[in-house]
């Protein structure tokens, strides 16, 4: 035990910012975020990942901003378990042919406002996997999409600016 | 290196003959026909060969009929064994009985090329889902990849189990938490589980016919998309497999930077299940910090190469990227703080009783098992497999790297969590030697226009375990077929089996130590 507190105290607080790895731009979407997200969603956005046909890049990203750097909490965002809870769907991949229907379920799922964030170049548009017998592109093909964040896969700050847009103008 | 070889040549005599179509000339390959193709392998499982891969083509273009192959290793040594299938009889022999893991190779053969595994006690589709049209074979050439798939009334046949009290889970494809999609079916008495039953291929994308479309160069890029994680050893497995193909000899850099960003990916990507696992067992600390040390590694990989997986650093032909002397500064740096980081982290992991009370024991993969699947990777070392591609049968430049590989006999989720702690030392040591001795030849060139109707092999050890491509050239030289087997094709098999004992609050556990990619498996 005085092992572990010990290293969380060498450790401290490395959610940014912070030099020199500082992205300044964390910093200044997560005012936004949080503004945004006090006024819109009383402090709190509940978001349902959906990966709809990805090849887990972008989930990787999706990951680390939670991870202590980014640490996409302290703007009130967090991740449920179940579509029922969700504001908003964070969609990834192309849609598969075989993820069509649970997609389709997990949008009826989901109660309003029901915002659609479509992530990666593949949610965009099909990416590199294009549009074929097993691939149905871009995840506006299949339910209705009200932001994108393109990206390859597109880094932790690109998401959360990406959400900020999302839900900004909302309301 | 030929000892595969010579046995088959033995037992089947005139029958087996020799291929000079597969390339490199490191790996060898028969022909065999299609009454004596179970034979072979029973030949070779009695030499305790293991199956590494069985896959078809289409030869069609070439003015024969299809082709089934299966890939067997022993020690330093791949056979490639193929035999020939005509049109009009589309059935080949299942090689299930002999070797258990074929069980969803020739599934997957059946499903995606029509070729009917005789034998094969399993008939149901897999990857290819119920719905879909019988006779929709995409991997056919006379399948059109733009073809819009119908959906047909269809139920898949879940295996039953049923008596007083028994209940059924099903869990997904939609998870609780940021993952990739797949349905799991426990059948469950209290807590127990009896029987566990995946259903995957939700994340099927039409990859391996998408190749087909694409040049070779362009394939790449495909390459390091097939699973995300794992996009370095991707890319660099089908690059090999090119470069085997087209007889392209690298420059030496090249070669040892494709090494660099191979074990990099491998530290991250471990780091990451580590904490995963701890995460799974709500020991979060542990989860924070390991996911502190990912993402610093990753950052250093968008400064130094400019991109934090390092997507499409790797081509046919060697690499986009390279490294100045600050950058070589930078890494060892990095490399000196990371252990000063790492270590009282595995100390905190090793010592923690609660957490050693949820790991031991749990989801326990046994040898014999582990063997009779045919694991990799990992999951094959956590449970005594010997295994590394880097050692058994090394790229260049493991030939000039010596490898310790960590074998663990427990096989349970603790002996996959600690294979990863070894390799990410394993792996730190191995970097250092890496910027000791990285040459200042060229990073690229060009490679060459492949011979119609031949064939290119390579095996990469990923983070996961062995990846393995083959490659055909089509009658112009393009790309007629790419075989992908990522080691969750084998290693999701194994997760079945250690199941069976748990209890189902166990299971994201066991899940995560084995943590196999859907999207690798499903293609
Ligand atoms: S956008 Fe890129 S990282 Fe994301 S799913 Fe598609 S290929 Fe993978």
């Amino acid at each position: 035990m005085i092992r572990i507190l010990k290293h969380i105290f060498r450790t401290g607080i490395v959610t940014e910012p912070l030099p020199p790895i500082t992205d300044p731009e964390i910093g200044k979407i997560g005012v936004q975020l949080e503004e945004a997200i006090r006024s819109r969603f009383q402090r709190s956005l509940a978001i349902r990942q959906v990966d709809a046909g990805s090849c887990n890049g972008c989930e990787l990203e999706i990951h680390a901003i939670n991870n202590a750097f980014y640490n996409c909490e302290r703007f009130g965002i967090h991740f449920t378990a179940s579509p029922r809870f969700a504001d908003l769907l964070l969609v990834t991949g192309p849609v598969s042919h075989n993820m069509e229907i649970a997609l389709k379920r997990t949008y009826a799922a989901t109660p309003p406002p029901k915002i659609v964030v479509a992530v990666g170049d593949c949610g965009c548009n099909g990416g590199v996997f294009g549009e074929s017998y097993a691939s149905l592109g871009g995840v506006g093909k299949v339910i209705p999409v009200d932001a994108v964040i393109p990206g390859c896969p597109p880094t932790p700050t690109t998401l959360l600016q990406g959400i900020l847009k999302a839900i900004d103008g909302k309301f | 290196m030929i000892r595969l070889k010579s046995l088959v040549l033995n037992e089947l005599g005139k029958d087996a003959r020799e291929d000079d179509s597969l390339a490199p000339s490191s790996v060898s390959s028969l022909v065999v026909p299609r009454k004596r193709f179970a034979d072979a392998a029973r030949t070779l499982k009695k030499d305790y060969a293991l199956l590494a891969a069985e896959w078809a083509a289409d030869e069609t273009p070439f003015g024969r009929g299809f082709a089934v192959f299966a890939c067997f290793r022993r020690e330093q040594e791949y056979l490639v064994i193929k035999t020939e299938v005509p049109v009009g009889d589309a059935t080949f022999p299942s090689l299930t009985k002999k070797y258990a893991a074929a069980y969803r190779f020739e599934r997957q053969i059946q499903s995606l090329m029509g070729l009917t595994p005789v034998g094969n006690p399993d008939d149901r589709p897999w990857i290819k889902h119920e719905d879909w049209p019988a006779n929709a074979w995409p991997l056919r050439k006379t399948f059109d990849a733009k073809t819009t798939m119908q959906r047909v009334p269809g139920e898949y046949r879940w295996i039953r189990a049923e008596g007083d009290g028994i209940y059924e889970i099903p869990v997904g494809p939609v998870h609780a938490g940021i993952i990739e999609p797949g349905h799991f079916r426990f059948q469950a008495m209290g807590e127990d589980v009896i029987n566990l039953e995946e259903k995957l291929g939700y994340v099927h994308k039409g990859i391996e016919k998408r190749f087909e479309s694409f040049s070779w160069q362009e394939a790449a890029r495909l390459a390091g998309r097939v699973s995300g994680d794992t996009t370095v050893a991707h890319s660099l497995s089908y690059s090999r497999a090119v470069e085997a193909l087209t007889g392209t000899v690298l420059p030496d850099r090249a070669q040892w930077l494709r090494a660099l960003f191979l074990e990099r990916e491998r530290i991250a990507n471990h780091l990451g299940d580590l904490g995963a696992i701890c995460n799974d067992v709500a020991f979060t600390f542990l989860f924070y910090q390991f996911h502190r040390l990912k993402e610093i590694l990753l950052r250093t990989n968008h400064h130094l190469f400019g991109h934090r997986f390092l997507m499409d650093r790797i081509v046919p032909g060697g690499v986009v990227v390279d490294i100045d002397g600050e950058g070589v500064l930078a890494i060892t740096n990095e490399l000196a703080w990371l252990e000063r980081e790492y270590e009282p982290l595995v100390t905190i992991y090793d010592e923690n009783a609660s957490l050693e009370d949820r790991v031991r024991d749990a989801g326990v993969l046994r040898p014999e098992q582990a063997r009779d699947l045919c694991a990799v990777g990992i999951v094959a070392r956590a449970s005594g497999l010997n295994l590394d591609c880097r050692v058994d049968h090394p790229f260049p430049p493991y030939d000039r790297i010596s490898v310790n590989v960590p074998v663990l006999i427990s096989g349970d989720a603790h002996a996959r969590a600690w294979v990863r702690v070894e390799e990410i030392r394993e792996s730190i040591r191995i970097i250092r030697e890496i910027l000791r001795t990285v040459p200042s030849d060229g990073l690229i060139v060009p490679i060459g226009d492949p011979l119609p109707d031949r064939s290119g092999f390579a095996a990469v050890e990923g983070w996961r375990g062995e990846i393995l491509y083959w490659v055909q050239s089509g009658p112009n030289g393009e790309i007629n077929r790419c075989m992908v087997r990522d080691p969750s094709s084998v290693n999701w098999l194994g997760l079945e089996q250690c199941i069976h004992g748990n209890i189902v609050p166990d299971f994201p556990l066991c899940n995560k130590s084995f943590n196999q990619s859907y999207s690798g498996h499903d293609l």
